[in-house]
């Protein structure tokens, strides 16, 4: 049975690495979309991928630190109200992962919509609800244009989260073998 | 793809010689000091303070001249957003609007607006030197030990770490599969569509995840036959011990904060400065 808040030495190094990896996306590999400022981060997909593979905690803290530390890398500071979003939205995807079987070679039809419509659900709620309404309470930004920017945002990450997280889960269940394949001879 | 977060180079003067955690907490104290505030005084106070330590730190320009044209690029972004979407949000805020001059009905320039507006960018530019100052001037070995002894879990300070360890080994990796796979034929410059350039990334960053997660399971492995986790605490190797200049270090951004709380609280009354009444 899994544990959801278990954080074991595998969950910490997942975090470590996840965090790195998702720093490293996150501030060079994004895809363009023909509005400044708002590229697609293939970085979530990643954060949504380790989520669901190794649970909330871990989830959320690659997320958080990673965007953290890319943040403060590229631009000196923070914007503490956007880092606390993307940890919400991979600590809520992770929720998800006692459900999920990945880790034996399992990940059906079935897997795949419960995790799609999960993580629409979290990303909307962080980046609709979490991301503006800190933006207004600390930073005092215009109603208007954090709730756009909110939106915007929700779109995108939902798709970096349901296509290149789908797509890490399908590819990563494809190399585990799956529970019971291996049978006794007579 | 040069990273500058980790060109840390050894130095000897007041900053350097600061124990990581002093750094951490007067960067926590002078940071919460401008978040708050939104009083050009309080933040053009800090702006100057953090301006004078960077120079104490004797850190150079050429180090962070890449993160100041992203900053200036974000700032000039946000400024120009801010006043599309609410060009009245500063009349809102001050509660009253003298007019400088007049675009059309909806876009007109007040001083309160711009009050606003430039208040904000100081807000932001003003921690800039300050992140600028931590994160070059403490060993990186160091962050770890220092969110330990603030309170934080030592398991995640330990998480923490491993992301600073393995971050350039990260992009070492990035580098080599992507030489690889340019080599075996695969385009990204600019000449190649932009849906074929994604997919050939993805070509990059799928070998990239999965040897990251091979690696994964090797450290961990590593880890539990060392018998870590196993204590409810840990020490570091790299902490520094404290000694006066932190105590003073601290006493000092714990004083501005407690200012610019004061100023918030006690003159202003609200989180606002308002000259205009």
């Amino acid at each position: 049975m899994k544990k959801l808040f278990e954080f074991k030495t595998k969950t910490i190094v997942a975090t470590g690495l996840g965090a790195a990896l998702f720093m490293l996306m996150f501030m060079y590999i994004k895809i363009p979309t023909g509005i400044p400022e708002t590229e697609i981060q293939t970085a979530y997909g990643v954060g949504a991928f380790f989520a669901a593979l190794f649970g909330p905690i871990a989830g959320g803290l690659i997320a958080f630190i990673g965007h953290a530390l890319a943040d403060s890398l590229q631009y000196g500071s923070v914007w503490w109200s956007w880092v606390v979003a993307s940890g919400v939205t991979c600590f809520g995807i992770g929720l998800i992962y006692p459900k999920l079987r990945v880790e034996e070679g399992e990940f059906s039809m079935k897997d795949m919509i419960i995790y799609n419509v999960w993580q629409v659900i979290c990303n909307a709620f962080a980046w609709i609800l979490v991301a503006p309404i800190l933006d207004i309470v600390v930073y005092s930004e215009p109603t208007n244009l954090v709730f756009t920017q909110g939106a915007v945002a929700t779109v995108w990450n939902s798709i970096a989260a349901g296509v290149i997280g789908t797509l890490l889960l399908m590819i990563y269940a494809k190399t585990r073998s799956k529970k019971g394949s291996l049978m006794k001879e007579d | 793809m040069k990273n500058k977060l980790f060109d840390y180079i050894e130095r000897d003067n007041v900053i350097y010689n600061l124990s990581g955690l002093t750094k951490l907490i007067c960067f926590i104290f002078l940071t919460f000091s401008v978040m708050f505030s939104y009083d050009i005084r309080v933040i053009l106070g800090v702006m100057i303070f953090s301006i004078v330590i960077f120079k104490a730190s004797e850190l150079q320009f050429s180090q962070i001249r890449l993160m100041v044209f992203y900053v200036i690029l974000f700032l000039s972004m946000n400024f120009l957003l801010t006043y599309l979407f609410s060009p009245q949000y500063g009349v809102e805020i001050y509660g009253t609007a003298h007019e400088l001059f007049r675009i059309n009905s909806r876009y007109t320039v007040t001083q309160e607006q711009l009050l606003y507006q430039v208040t904000k960018i100081l807000k932001y530019a003003s921690v800039v030197p300050l992140g600028m100052i931590f994160l070059l001037t403490t060993n990186p070995s160091e962050f770890a030990a220092s969110i330990n002894r603030i309170g934080l879990s030592y398991k995640g300070a330990y998480a923490f770490s491993l992301t600073l360890r393995y971050f350039p080994d990260m992009i070492r990796n990035y580098h080599d599969i992507a030489l690889a796979q340019q080599s075996r034929g695969l385009d990204l410059s600019k000449k190649e569509k932009i849906t074929v350039r994604v997919k050939n990334i993805m070509n990059i960053c799928v070998p990239l995840i999965f040897s990251t997660l091979d690696r994964i399971e090797l450290i961990s492995n590593a880890m539990d036959l060392r018998g870590f986790g196993k204590k409810k605490k840990r020490t570091w190797y790299a902490a520094k011990s404290l000694g006066k200049p932190d105590a003073a270090a601290m006493v000092i951004s714990g004083l501005i904060f407690a200012v610019s709380l004061g100023v918030t609280f006690f003159v202003n009354h609200s989180r606002f400065w308002n000259p205009f009444i």
